[in-house]
């Protein structure tokens, strides 16, 4: 197991207290089963891309290289296509919701059932630590398919029309920020609403759709039904440019999200996205200052903060930013950084070595900005690609720092005076995901909430998720909603 | 159709009037008994009735081939103004009770009523429509208004909810306007089809600039003197007239307009369009075949612009 230096994760303890020694805590990996090659999940087989051509995969926590996964091009789309068309028009799409139910909770026993599994080769393959993908990730995955399957055989009475029938393919383009949950958020809806899915896994963390493949023959899904292409851009880019597909569904970053609703002008294929974000975490003078403190952290580095709806600007009452920014260092001091499959670790790898450059550059930027860069002492592993929790104060709204998603472990401080003021900062962006508010006011929550122009408002809390909860964004942030009843409404035509 | 350049001609074509209303002597050379004063028909734009600020116009014909009006013919700059407009005036139209706005929105009815023979002599001229089927347009339209009336406070009750998650929080979702919404009105249909997308985004909160039929926009700029006087708040609706294809792009890429709704503009531009709002992610609803106007409008259209918000607030003691 890879072995971490004792003084990787740093508690400094600068707060002068005594600390507990480490000692590391790491899941076994034994529970996993690494193929060598993986071909594409088509029609209900794995198969061998036509071109032949597969490409490593890699731990990013070791640089590691796990396994070969193969590169489909536009001869396995049409293939891929053709094969969920068939499977919808003579057999997902004319079967019972209540037998198409049934599949979709076999679906969420097996995941909870193999969760463990599903949690390990989440962390190998993408970075996160083993805490959350086995508490968040998978469990939510599971929760997803279950709620969705209850869905299947009671479409009529979601509210959307009297008779809604599934629009047909559709192709679905998921991230590397969570992977297998973000294949359950997409695949879920559009199954339980009788279309049939092409789900194409992010380049760098391909291995849990392809378990997930496995668990879907497991679960004797038809074949056709869902079928799994691994693959980069030009794959994904085939795969929503093909007329076969009636429905496109994208969560990425917003210069993508363009992209793709730009090529499907004209096509009449509807459209869900889900993009990027510079969500605003405001910290009025009388909240909970402790509990706040918990919820900044949570908010930007949770996920190393590969996370669209992460908190990375915090706006704070001016009056209380000494304290809060005070107690934020002494607790980002504590984090762990290190060894994502040790369960004490906080913060893991960042995914791949683009996006670790992008995080370093706009880090960069923020210092030759003129805002405060700050980092725990923090020793980095030798292999692998790291990032250390960094608080940048003495922001300014027209800083790189405080307008770009960076999508990593960076938070952005501003400060405000009024209400108003943080109103007119939190909503200073092109995006429009999420926000946070903390305050002991109720009132002041729901003003606040009403005001904030975006999709997802979080109060006294941050960076929760459920099945039964709508999730998507305001402006650039992308349109449409996974989760919930009005998740549905993605995937019929009512 | 011919376009003028320089100053706007206020009343200048040959119209006809209102038959029975003001009159026409019906001899060749016999004085009339009264010169009919005629309309200028202008933009709607922040609530007041401005002239293109290019000074342009251009001259409508009626169904029969006769010359109606001269309407200004809108510039890019028009568009950018009534935007600006817009913008100004969202926060407060969304942020009125949802009874105030089915107040005002059924006010705008009672004014369409009060107007109706006006606006079938305009849709009989514009639409080549007999009386009696003209008369239904009107009915028609201001039925509409009054339906979208309704919804304004049931909207968040049947397009929100409540969520049970699995946690310690009280989790619900609300529809929002999405903000500022462009809207190329449909080209055929010129009241009626006009009216029926012009109140849906209004419902949730929505501000609007509407692209009036091209070549029948008469009855728009009529309706925008009604929405004046019915107490709906300036800017809340902005009524251009002009070229669909010289103004839609320019509403299209416009990165202070939210969304768009596309039902007048043809396909090729509507391809072009859509293109155009991807630039700032727009939310698009596509135009398709122009529909049956008479039909149920259902809520497809009032939730093509709105946003869900969803909340999470903490529980506990």
């Amino acid at each position: 197991m890879s072995g971490r230096p004792e003084s990787a994760p740093v508690a400094s303890g600068a707060a002068g207290g005594k600390r507990f020694a480490y000692a590391p805590a790491p899941e076994s990996r034994a529970v996993v089963r690494l193929r060598p090659t993986y071909g594409l999940f088509v029609d209900g087989e794995f198969v061998e891309p036509s071109s032949g051509v597969h490409f490593p995969t890699v731990n990013p926590a070791t640089e590691e290289t796990l396994a070969h996964v193969a590169e489909a091009g536009a001869a396995d789309v049409e293939r891929a296509v053709a094969a969920a068309a068939r499977a919808q028009r003579d057999v997902w799409g004319p079967m019972p919701g209540s037998e198409r139910a049934k599949y979709l909770f076999r679906v969420a026993r097996i995941v909870q059932e193999r969760s463990r599994e599903l949690a390990v080769l989440e962390t190998l393959d993408n970075g996160k630590p083993i805490r959350e993908s086995r508490d968040v990730d998978v469990p939510l995955a599971a929760a997803h398919f279950f709620y969705y399957a209850g869905w299947a055989d009671k479409l009529e009475y979601a509210g959307l029309g009297p008779a809604p029938r599934p629009l047909g393919v559709a192709g679905q383009v998921v991230p590397w920020n969570f992977p297998l949950l973000m294949a359950a958020w997409k695949l879920a809806p559009a199954l339980a609403a009788g279309n049939t899915c092409v789900l194409k896994p992010a380049e760098t963390t391909p291995l849990s759709a392809l378990l997930l493949a496995e668990i879907l023959q497991q679960a004797e899904l038809p074949p056709g039904v869902v079928n799994v292409l691994t693959g980069a851009g030009a794959t994904g880019a085939a795969l929503v440019a093909h007329p076969g597909v009636a429905k496109v569904a994208f969560t990425g970053s917003t210069g993508v999200g363009k992209s793709i609703q730009s090529a499907l002008a004209g096509t009449g294929k509807r459209l869900t996205l889900e993009l990027g974000g510079k969500a605003a975490n405001v910290v009025f003078e009388d909240a909970p200052l402790s509990q706040a403190v918990e919820g900044i952290v949570n908010g930007i580095f949770f996920n190393q903060g590969h996370v669209c709806c992460a908190g990375s600007r915090l706006l704070v009452q001016e009056s209380v930013a000494g304290p809060v920014v005070e107690a934020l260092q002494r607790r980002v001091e504590t984090l762990r950084l290190g060894d994502p499959l040790d369960k004490n670790t906080d913060l893991g790898a960042i995914n791949s070595p683009q996006q670790l450059e992008r995080i370093r550059e706009l880090a960069d930027s923020g210092e030759r900005d003129g805002a405060t860069r700050w980092s725990p002492a923090c020793a980095i592993p030798e292999r692998g690609y790291w990032f250390p929790p960094t608080v940048f104060t003495g922001v300014s709204p027209a800083q790189r720092i405080a307008r770009e998603e960076i999508f990593g472990p960076v938070l952005s401080v501003l400060t405000f005076r009024t209400p108003e003021e943080a109103v007119a900062k939190a909503n200073n962006t092109t995006y429009g995901l999420s926000a946070g508010v903390w305050t002991e006011k109720g009132s002041r929550i729901l003003w606040m909430a009403k005001h904030l122009r975006a999709g997802v408002v979080w109060a006294n809390t941050f960076n929760r998720f459920d099945p039964t909860s709508p999730f998507g964004g305001y402006r650039e942030s992308g349109f449409g909603r996974e989760g919930g009843r009005h998740g549905l409404e993605a995937y019929l035509d009512a | 159709m011919p376009e003028r350049d320089g100053a706007a001609a206020g009343g200048g074509v040959a119209r006809r009037e209102r038959t029975g209303a003001t009159g026409r002597a019906a001899g060749g050379g016999a004085t009339p008994a009264r010169v009919a004063v005629r309309k200028t028909y202008k933009l709607y734009v922040g609530g007041a009735f401005p002239r293109s600020e290019s000074g342009r116009s251009y001259l409508v014909i009626g169904a029969d081939g006769a010359p109606l009006a001269n309407a200004s013919l809108a510039s890019r700059k028009d568009v950018r103004d009534a935007v600006v407009a817009a913008r100004r005036a969202q926060p407060g139209w969304a942020g009125a009770t949802a009874y105030n706005r089915g107040q005002v929105l059924y006010r705008v009815a009672e004014m369409l009523e009060d107007r109706a023979g006006q606006l079938g002599d305009a849709v009989v001229a514009g639409e080549g429509l007999e009386p009696a089927a003209a008369a239904r347009e009107v009915a028609a339209a201001v039925d509409r208004v009054v339906w979208h009336a309704g919804w304004t406070d049931k909207l968040a009750q049947v397009a929100g909810s409540a969520n049970p998650v699995a946690g310690p929080y009280f989790n619900f979702s609300l529809p929002e306007p999405t903000g500022v919404v462009g809207v190329v009105a449909p080209q055929s249909s010129s009241l009626l089809g006009l009216v029926s997308v012009l109140a849906p985004p209004l419902v949730s909160g929505n501000s609007v600039v509407v692209i009036a039929s091209e070549d029948r926009p008469l009855p728009a700029v009529t309706l925008g003197e009604v929405l004046a006087t019915a107490d709906v708040p300036a800017g809340v609706v902005n009524i251009l007239t002009g070229r669909t294809a010289e103004l839609a792009p320019v509403l299209a890429a416009h990165r202070d307009v939210d969304a768009l709704d596309l039902a007048g503009a043809p396909a090729e531009l509507a391809t072009e369009l859509e293109r155009a709002a991807a630039g700032s992610v727009k939310r698009v609803l596509r135009s398709q075949p122009e529909p049956d106007w008479h039909g149920d409008p259902g809520l497809r259209r009032i939730l093509a612009f709105v946003e869900t918000k969803t909340v999470w607030h903490t529980v506990g003691i």
